[in-house]
């Protein structure tokens, strides 16, 4: 049964993943990326996090995404079109990019194969009140240094987006 | 089967069972209600009283023509309205409906999911609602309903977070994101909303805004929008958008049932003595009653109040009720933390 619905929703998320990158038009890729991020959230289910699950559901496409087709939607974003030519440097930074990982995806499976497997999720990180108690004892200072960095964020995104000041209007 | 399995269908059946008599009843109650505020009749030749109106309506939503815009993208113009339905359908997998009894010899919690992440579930599950709406605006190729999907989207981010904040406030006192667990507080203490008045306040305007009732109907707005996001849909496309507000409000009442109102429970009344059976009925009873007076009131206020203007709803979402909403999480807080809740 586990082993069914993991194949399901693994095969589900990497179709998605290709579909992202693959198709033309921004609105189904953005869609493709919801259903990406909505099977790896039954995979942290299956993981024994539903805590995680929820939060990625939540945040990513339940915030985040709607956000992202708020802006194609608002500049109206047609079909993408194709280039005349792949840009040099993007075909080679890509290709790297794609070594490396596929590099360290191998090197981990090999290790599994070879009987050494990470820590199983301890249930100290996996319960929601433990894991609480966690992020507001022994990660207390960076939980905290995140949410200042956010608050950074925020301030400067309103300043970005403030309407300028009389005296700013004139000089141009 | 496995027991376990039986006890989940059936729990799922319960609910699934109660979701789908809401449009009908809702229809029917939200054109006679507003002609008695009105001093008019309403709707009333179907059937005594006008009942059956619904089954007539339904009859006619399915024999009218589905059409098609031609410059509608199609697959997703036929997606949306089967998407309104997924967080109604949903996130009433992790409501109680009684504590944990015994049934024909199994012990079952009297709630299909009881997750200790249970309330991020349902925020979860209920934040999947604005995609329905989005796609609908977008691949229906047209001005108005795309001016309506745009708005549903700024507006529903906007009032979540609002929302979020509020229903945190609620889970402080019986410490716990279970809410078997905030039933169980208030059973033991008073109900929540003379304890949070304000973030009780919060929870319902915003309940509002998540689901596009008035005063803030903007994503539909008939009188400037023509009819909003699903201005090209008719037939039975046009009645699941219809189907998924009524069961949203019926899960969403459901949820401020559970944190405010005692949830199941009833005051100075102990279900205890009843076998199990008994009781998740009993429970279930409960809980649609209260959420019963909940649809009523969004009808209510929907005859009562004029509908915002954009900028008036911005503004109340970000500068009225995230503030109330954080000042009534420092005084729960505090409150929790110095005893006395």
């Amino acid at each position: 049964m586990e082993a069914a619905v993991f194949a399901v929703f693994a095969a589900t998320a990497l179709g998605s993943a290709i579909a992202v990158v693959a198709h033309r038009n921004p609105v189904y890729s953005t869609m493709s990326l919801v259903l990406t991020l909505l099977s790896t959230a039954v995979l942290f289910v299956l993981l024994g996090s539903p805590f995680l699950a929820a939060l990625q559901v939540l945040l990513y496409t339940g915030a985040i995404l709607v956000l992202f087709l708020f802006v194609i939607m608002l500049l109206n974003v047609g079909r993408e079109r194709r280039l005349p030519g792949p840009v040099p440097a993007q075909t080679w930074v890509a290709g790297i990019g794609a070594v490396v990982l596929f590099g360290a995806t191998a090197r981990l499976l090999l290790e599994a194969q070879g009987g050494r497997t990470t820590a199983p999720l301890s249930e100290e990180f996996v319960a929601t009140r433990s894991l609480a108690e966690l992020l507001f004892s022994t990660y207390l200072l960076p939980f905290e240094v995140i949410a200042l960095l956010l608050l950074v964020a925020v301030v400067a995104a309103t300043w970005v987006a403030r309407r300028p000041s009389a005296d700013e209007e004139k000089t141009p | 089967m496995s027991p376990e399995l039986v006890a989940a269908l059936a729990k799922t059946g319960l609910w699934v069972f109660a979701l789908l008599q809401v449009a009908p009843v809702m229809l029917w109650l939200e054109r006679r209600a507003p002609a008695f505020m009105q001093d008019r009749l309403g709707p009333n030749r179907v059937g005594p009283l006008g009942l059956l109106q619904g089954i007539a309506d339904a009859v006619k939503f399915i024999f009218k023509e589905d059409v098609i815009p031609a410059g509608a993208d199609k697959a997703l113009y036929l997606l949306a309205p089967a998407l309104a339905l997924v967080p109604a359908l949903t996130t009433f997998l992790v409501l109680p409906f009684g504590p944990t009894v015994e049934i024909a010899g199994h012990r079952t919690a009297l709630v299909v999911v009881d997750s200790d992440a249970g309330i991020l579930l349902f925020l979860a599950l209920a934040s999947l609602g604005v995609y329905s709406l989005v796609l609908a605006g977008w691949s229906s190729n047209n001005k108005w309903s795309l001016i309506g999907s745009i708005r549903a989207t700024a507006q529903m981010i906007s009032y979540e977070l609002a929302l979020t904040t509020a229903v945190v406030c609620a889970l402080v006192p019986a410490a716990s994101m279970n809410l078997s667990a905030v039933v169980d507080y208030q059973r033991a203490h008073v109900w929540q909303f003379l304890t949070q008045p304000i973030g009780f306040f919060v929870f319902l305007v915003a309940s509002f805004a998540e689901t596009n009732r008035l005063p803030f109907d903007l994503p539909e707005a008939e009188s400037e929008l023509v009819a909003g996001y699903h201005t090209e849909y008719g037939s039975m496309r046009f009645a699941m958008f219809f189907m998924g507000e009524y069961m949203s409000m019926t899960t969403l009442s459901a949820l401020g049932v559970t944190l405010y109102f005692g949830g199941w429970s009833l005051p100075f009344v102990d279900f205890s003595q009843f076998s199990g059976l008994v009781q998740a009925l009993l429970g279930f009873g409960v809980i649609m009653a209260k959420v019963a007076f909940c649809l009523f009131f969004f009808i209510w206020v929907r005859w009562t109040f004029p509908r915002f203007r954009y900028d008036q709803l911005m503004r109340l979402g970000w500068k009225v009720l995230l503030p109330l909403a954080l000042l009534q999480f420092v005084v729960t807080a505090a409150l929790t933390v110095g005893g006395v809740l």
